[in-house]
């Protein structure tokens, strides 16, 4: 690695090293694609979701098989990204709406709501989670 | 003269924009009474939950919150291939593609919520 000073007026472009280390996204930023990724997450993931709710209300036993399944660690890790992302889907959505009423707009205020929502989205999810299994 | 028209999968950008926050707030006040509902009840057991599925208020509820879900998900998932699938023909076909498993869905919710 050279010089900071050497590299400081080259032109930069887009490496992963870039896009990992070097651009950082700031915290409103995080919010805005977490919202974009945990909705196309939702909408991939409907399929499973609707599996797992059809099951269950088809019969006893397959009420129970579902109800096994969900403890299986791979399958609880699964439903607790989903479930994440549907709270920070909702938290990032409720921020955004106060955004659209011209409400929060300044960086300060942003900045602590984009927080908020990051934090709110992980708290929901901590305490479904909980309240789950 | 021709002009060429570009294919975004949307007539109305402001109806899509005010649906999309309309059908958000219906879905969120169904999450909180379906959660409360759930929550303080007796613990889950089939026949806790197949009746809760049985009530016609949750039926009508959850059909609402159905319908709303797809419209959502059709504006955002419409969105993100606008910005990410620029090929026209790729777009058009990724849209297809959503349309259709957003019908299956709703249709499969009919199914499982009526049978």
């Amino acid at each position: 690695m050279s010089s900071v000073a050497a590299k400081k007026n080259r032109p930069k472009y887009l490496n992963l090293q870039a896009l990992l280390f070097e651009i950082r996204l700031p915290l409103p930023g995080w919010v805005s694609i977490l919202h974009r990724i945990s909705g196309a997450l939702l909408f991939l993931a409907m399929v499973w979701l609707l599996w797992m709710l059809d099951r269950s209300l088809s019969s006893e036993a397959a009420f129970e098989t579902i109800r096994q399944y969900a403890r299986l660690w791979p399958v609880k890790l699964a439903l607790l990204v989903l479930i994440w992302a549907y709270c920070h889907h909702l938290c990032a959505g409720i921020r955004h709406l106060f955004l659209d009423l011209d409400k929060g707009t300044e960086l300060a205020s942003a900045r602590l709501t984009a927080a908020l929502s990051i934090g709110a989205g992980l708290a929901l999810t901590a305490w479904l989670g909980a309240k789950l299994w | 003269m021709s002009v060429h028209r570009v294919v975004t999968g949307s007539r109305n950008g402001l109806t899509d924009w005010l649906a999309q926050r309309v059908t958000a707030a219906i879905m969120a006040v169904y999450t909180v009474i379906v959660l409360i509902v759930l929550l303080g009840g007796p613990p889950i057991s089939y026949a806790v939950w197949k009746d809760l599925f049985t009530q016609g208020w949750m039926r009508v509820a959850t059909l609402l919150f159905a319908a709303s879900l797809c419209w959502h998900m059709w504006v955002g998932v419409r969105n993100i291939l606008m910005d990410y699938a620029k090929p026209e023909g790729l777009r058009l076909a990724l849209q297809v593609m959503t349309l259709l498993t957003i019908a299956a869905y709703l249709g499969w919710t009919l199914h499982i919520l009526w049978r």
